[in-house]
């Protein structure tokens, strides 16, 4: 069934379709819409689930955390500070292998106070141990909710599902809604091998001393490798029931391409149009948009830069002192191996300034006026 | 590739206007895409909203700067801002008035056409002469000067979204249609 939803009801909608059993949240702009519509859900029937209502951020991961550990589908969702208040509790998360699924919706850190979308909010949380999906379209938001389920599941990782404020959460789209019975085939219930039961009593999260601490550690990176590949596989399953595959990268027009766009969020499909328009006039360009940033796809992304001649890296977010991340990741991906392009950095798109297709087309003669790309850090629209 | 964009003032249901027409549009199978303006909103000031449709998927999720057309909710806001900023030549200008498209200045440069959503809306008893419910009277104007798509999708749309007077609306919406 077509509907048109914002994209904060799109993470709603993926979290009633993938029957979560616990819903604990607590309101902030941009994300206010994705728990009013799961606290209807709950209110009348249409989601049976337990909807926990908090104090804080902080207390609605806690929350998800024991509902977790208790054996049930948790979902919560946030933005900006309010993941910056988690963060003690993403890391429990992590590292208890605790498989929640929470909606991300990006909005630039404070000062200057702002409501308006970039990345550094979920970026800053990369090495919590949580997978993150970053997802470009309404469609995909209620989509990679199911799928991140599926796969948070299977590993017991938990999963951020990230949108841009406003150019997705609060922006109208054309959702073709998942049957419910398609979903239930492609997500079987939750049911964790160990979980919190007084009939079979078992101690979670204690002291954990040097002789076995690295050795969780070791065990959660090792999960985290098996990720790619099952983020690819459970995509083919639900394209063969949705028609809509789901992966790693999303690679336009790469394959005769000189030049590739590297981007991600609302921005990697704004790039599809500006792609298009410079194949009209004689550049050979594509776009890889990278779809998951946690667990890195380093080896779909090497695959896609070895055939191209330049490539230049999109952030809409500044680890302040390094550049755009996103940008040193896909160097880490090709560093050391042979015939790789040079890879330009662009960051554009703080704090909600918008990512148009000249953007990208001012990128474009940027990245082909040089042949080397020997500026670390080239920003896109700043007033100097 | 159509793009609009609306002027309300914040309480006049204008984003609602929006996302009732994306729901009709999107009934004739069409891709639509409709947003608010990106920010805070107040009860009373001016505030903008857009739609994108297109007949294929709509990839492109910047903003809209230069619509092919206007839809102009609240007459006052005519005077108040410049409501034809970044508006393509020819495009459409639709103002819900009581007064005829030759009165207003811009006619000649641009397509004005008007209608009287207010009196549309308060004879069908959606509020009042003071704070009139016009989104719905808007709309049914909107879908047939520019020939967006039907009067019956639009109905549906209204009756999926429209929790208050859902009937009063959709005549409302279809009295607009016909007088425009």
């Amino acid at each position: 069934m077509k509907k048109v939803m914002m994209g904060n009801h799109a993470l709603s909608y993926g979290a009633m379709l993938a029957r979560a059993q616990v819903v604990s949240a607590y309101p902030i702009t941009p994300q206010t819409q994705v728990v009013e519509l799961l606290s209807e859900m709950c209110a009348d029937g249409t989601l049976e689930a337990q909807f926990i209502k908090v104090e804080s951020e902080h207390s609605a991961m806690a929350s998800c955390i024991g509902a977790s550990v208790a054996g049930a589908r948790a979902f919560t969702a946030t933005s900006s500070q309010g993941l910056a208040l988690m963060h003690e509790m993403l890391h429990w998360a992590g590292g208890g292998r605790h498989p929640i699924v929470m909606g991300e919706v990006n909005r630039a850190m404070a000062p200057g106070w702002s409501i308006w979308t970039d990345q550094n909010d979920s970026l800053s949380q990369r090495d919590t141990g949580w997978m993150q999906f970053y997802c470009s379209s309404n469609q995909e938001v209620v989509d990679t909710v199911i799928q991140a389920f599926k796969v948070a599941e299977t590993l017991m990782i938990p999963a951020m599902v990230i949108l841009d404020a406003f150019a997705l959460s609060h922006t109208y789209e054309v959702v073709d809604v998942p049957e419910q019975a398609l979903v239930d085939k492609y997500l079987p219930p939750f049911k964790p091998a160990i979980r919190l039961n007084p009939a079979d009593p078992r101690a979670f999260g204690g002291l954990t001393g040097s002789e076995h601490y690295m050795e969780l550690r070791y065990k959660l990176e090792k999960d985290m490798e098996k990720a790619p590949a099952l983020i690819e596989e459970t995509g083919r399953e639900y394209e063969k029931l949705f028609g809509r595959r789901l992966g790693l990268i999303d690679a336009y027009r790469c394959d005769d391409a000189d030049f590739v766009f590297v981007t991600s969020g609302t921005a990697g499909y704004t790039a599809r149009v500006a792609v298009d328009e410079l194949r009209a006039s004689g550049v050979k360009a594509g776009n890889l948009r990278i779809k998951v940033f946690r667990p890195f796809p380093y080896r779909q992304v090497r695959e896609v830069l070895g055939r191209v001649k330049k490539a230049a890296v999109l952030d809409r977010n500044c680890s302040y002192g390094a550049g755009g991340i996103f940008y040193q990741e896909v160097k880490s991906a090709v560093y050391s191996s042979p015939g790789m392009p040079p890879i330009f950095g662009y960051i554009a798109g703080l704090g909600g300034r918008d990512i148009m297709t000249d953007s990208f087309k001012e990128i474009a003669a940027h990245a082909a006026s040089r042949d080397r790309a020997d500026e670390e850090i080239v920003w896109i629209g700043v007033k100097k | 590739m159509v793009e609009i964009r609306f002027h309300g003032r914040g309480g006049q249901g204008t984003v609602v206007a929006s996302k009732i027409l994306a729901d009709a549009i999107a009934k004739e199978g069409k891709w639509v895409q409709a947003y608010p303006e990106f920010g805070v909103e107040r009860r009373g000031s001016p505030v903008v909203a857009f739609i994108r449709i297109d007949d294929k998927p709509i990839y492109d999720k910047s903003r809209i700067y230069t619509p092919d057309h206007v839809v102009v909710v609240d007459p006052t806001l005519v005077e108040a801002v410049d409501v034809t900023v970044g508006l393509k030549p020819g495009g459409t200008i639709i103002i819900n008035s009581d007064r005829q498209s030759g009165d207003f200045a811009f006619n000649g440069k641009f397509n004005v056409r008007t209608i009287d959503a207010t009196k549309i809306a308060v004879a069908h008893r959606l509020g009042n002469m003071a704070t009139p419910i016009v989104n719905t009277a808007i709309a049914g104007a909107v879908i047939k000067i520019l020939g967006l798509t039907k009067p019956e999708f639009l109905a549906a749309a209204i009756r999926e979204g429209i929790g208050i007077k859902p009937e009063d609306n959709v005549l409302a919406a279809q009295d607009a249609y016909d007088m425009a």
